[in-house]
């Protein structure tokens, strides 16, 4: 490794988490603001312009606040578990492309915390991995609620990860006959999306021609269940049972001051990194319109990671507008929405959209 | 497909209601210290002790608020008036008044006991204390000064509305013989506390009159 490629690497990882981090602070104010809006409320406003730094303030006052710790905590594993639901948190993002690669002086640059050729896997694993934080924040408590509130969000995590995993394995297999065989990385799967689907159907080109090649106009239905599973697995409304705050207690009870906001943190970068994967996984990624040549370089440079972040943010908007809207499920129904209705969903569409895919690439079986 | 179509729904509604709130629709909720909310007519405020106009203190010190108070947080202790310099146009006036805030469940008993309309509410609502000495407010916090101006605990403060003083205390407007027909015209009560600003009452040969003129018109 030269030197500037060793540069380029700190350039594009500092980036990342620039990106997220300050994503993150967005959002948090983004969600009150909306939720303001949909309640005929203000919102904060105080602190800078529109109370954007609203999230600023309240984390120096949780960084200043007193961390209690309480007396019968298991001490070890009360620490560790907020750094384990950050630290997966912040390394799911640095697997999703958020920008189109360029070359300064001759080196790619790649704008993705790093291409792993098993993304989609580490991504899963990174997202099973933060269950832990939960389970151990729990039972490192000391205390019985907590400790039920962790049995109740790991149970939760494990049900939907499973639709969420299938709904990828669909995305996956699909992605296949898009290109050069088979990939996990995710930089791969959204450059395959580039483009329309004029091709597929030749009598329908006029019309398909306009119609981007993403992902979520074949696989529609995976699309919907890997979105309530994210819904689920970032612990949002109508699936917020880990924290319910009104009437369950969660598992973060006994943490208070940085300890808590960490949870917090880890919380609002999962919302945004698994919107991140959504759009990129299902709506193309960066790509989009660049109007290369009709205007400067830098514009169509910087477009990619607009349509991206445009892309993630309809996503957290519509998680926002569910949070605003639905009430929170009851566990059996949760359960229930889980087991019942979307891991068999998701296995049908599976079976379903392999025997198409199959289908199409070797002919009908009676044809052979 | 029920779901979806109560899920769709649900939507519209918050979606809607989003939409309608950037546009400018009115707000359910107030940027409370820079913005005060009008308050009810009758609104429960603090209390105030009234004077009548020619400056006399209207309390009498019969101590009935302190008897109707259900909380028991009034404390009276009348006195015999100087005849040379009386204080109020009776035999006593309120010489020690005491209400206990903390104790006080801003019922407005004392308001409705009261044969004077010595005590009335206000709309000042900003009455937290930092020491529980501060929450016994005494004759001194209460009376109103012969301007009519009630002491205000931060009249410096942003949070402090001085201007809610010149609202009438609802009560007093509700209970005012203006209501009644005879005596249209007639003002017998004023926005606010303090000296009045209004005619002396007429007498009773002329209410008389009012009255008979009242009932032939009807």
């Amino acid at each position: 490794m030269t030197w500037p490629e060793f540069w380029i690497v700190v350039l594009r990882v500092i980036l990342t988490f620039g990106l997220l981090l300050v994503a993150t602070l967005i959002n948090v104010w983004a969600e009150r603001k909306i939720l303001a809006d949909m309640q005929n409320r203000i919102g904060p406003k105080r602190a800078g312009p529109w109370g954007i730094l609203q999230t600023v303030a309240d984390g120096l006052k949780l960084f200043f606040k007193e961390a209690v710790t309480p007396r019968k905590v298991e001490l070890g594993m009360y620490l560790l578990a907020p750094f384990l639901a950050v630290v997966p948190a912040f390394l799911i993002f640095m697997m999703v492309p958020w920008g189109k690669p360029f070359t300064i002086a001759g080196n790619e640059v790649t704008l993705q915390g790093a291409d792993l050729n098993i993304g989609l896997l580490f991504i899963l694993a990174m997202s099973s991995l933060a269950v832990y934080s939960v389970v151990l924040a729990g039972w490192a408590s000391g205390s019985k609620y907590p400790l039920l509130g962790g049995v109740r969000a790991t149970a939760q995590a494990i049900s939907y990860e499973a639709a969420m995993g299938l709904a990828m394995v669909a995305v996956v297999m699909f992605t296949a006959t898009q290109g050069d065989g088979g990939t996990l990385s995710l930089a791969e799967i959204v450059e395959r999306q580039a483009g329309t689907w004029g091709d597929i159907i030749p009598a329908l080109e006029p019309v398909l021609q306009f119609i981007p090649r993403w992902n979520v106009f074949p696989q529609i239905v995976a699309f919907i269940i890997f979105f309530i599973a994210i819904v689920a697995e970032t612990n949002r409304a109508p699936f917020d049972l880990v924290e319910a705050e009104q009437e369950i207690v969660g598992f973060h009870t006994e943490y208070s001051g940085m300890r808590f906001a960490m949870f917090f943190l880890a919380e609002y970068v999962n919302i945004f990194s698994m919107c991140a994967i959504a759009a990129s996984l299902f709506l193309g990624g960066w790509n989009g319109p660049t109007f290369e040549g009709a205007v400067p370089a830098i514009v169509s440079g910087i477009l990619p990671t607009v349509w991206f972040l445009a892309k993630t943010y309809f996503l957290i908007f519509l998680f926002f507008w569910i949070r605003a809207t639905l009430p929170r499920l009851r566990y059996d129904q949760l359960m229930q929405l889980g087991w019942k209705r979307l891991i068999p969903g998701a296995l049908a569409w599976l079976v379903l959209s392999a025997f198409v895919i199959s289908f199409r690439q070797f002919g009908a079986p009676w044809s052979q | 497909m029920g779901l979806i179509k109560e899920l769709i729904k649900g939507l519209r509604v918050t979606g809607g209601t989003m939409v309608r709130t950037i546009a400018g629709d009115e707000l359910v909720t107030t940027e409370y210290p820079h913005e005060m909310r009008v308050k009810p007519q009758r609104f429960h405020g603090r209390h105030v002790l009234n004077r009548y106009p020619d400056g006399m203190e209207k309390c009498i010190g019969c101590q009935l608020c302190a008897g109707a108070c259900p909380a028991q947080c009034i404390y009276v202790r009348g006195m015999d008036n100087d005849p040379e310099s009386p204080t109020s146009p009776g035999e006593r006036f309120g010489y020690v008044y005491e209400i206990n805030m903390l104790r006080c469940i801003f019922c407005g008993l004392c308001v409705e006991a009261c044969p004077t309309e010595a005590i009335t509410m206000t709309s000042l609502f900003e009455i937290s204390t930092t020491t529980r000495e501060d929450a016994i407010y005494t004759k001194e916090t209460l009376l109103m000064d012969r301007r009519g101006n009630v002491p205000h605990m931060f009249p410096d403060d942003e949070l402090a509305d001085l201007d809610e003083l010149d609202t009438a205390d609802g009560w007093l407007r509700a209970t005012a013989p203006s209501g009644v027909a005879a005596y249209e015209g007639v003002q017998m009560w004023q926005g606010t506390p303090g000296p009045a600003d209004w005619s002396p009452e007429p007498s009773q040969e002329e209410r008389d009159r009012r009255a008979g003129d009242g009932e032939e018109d009807g």
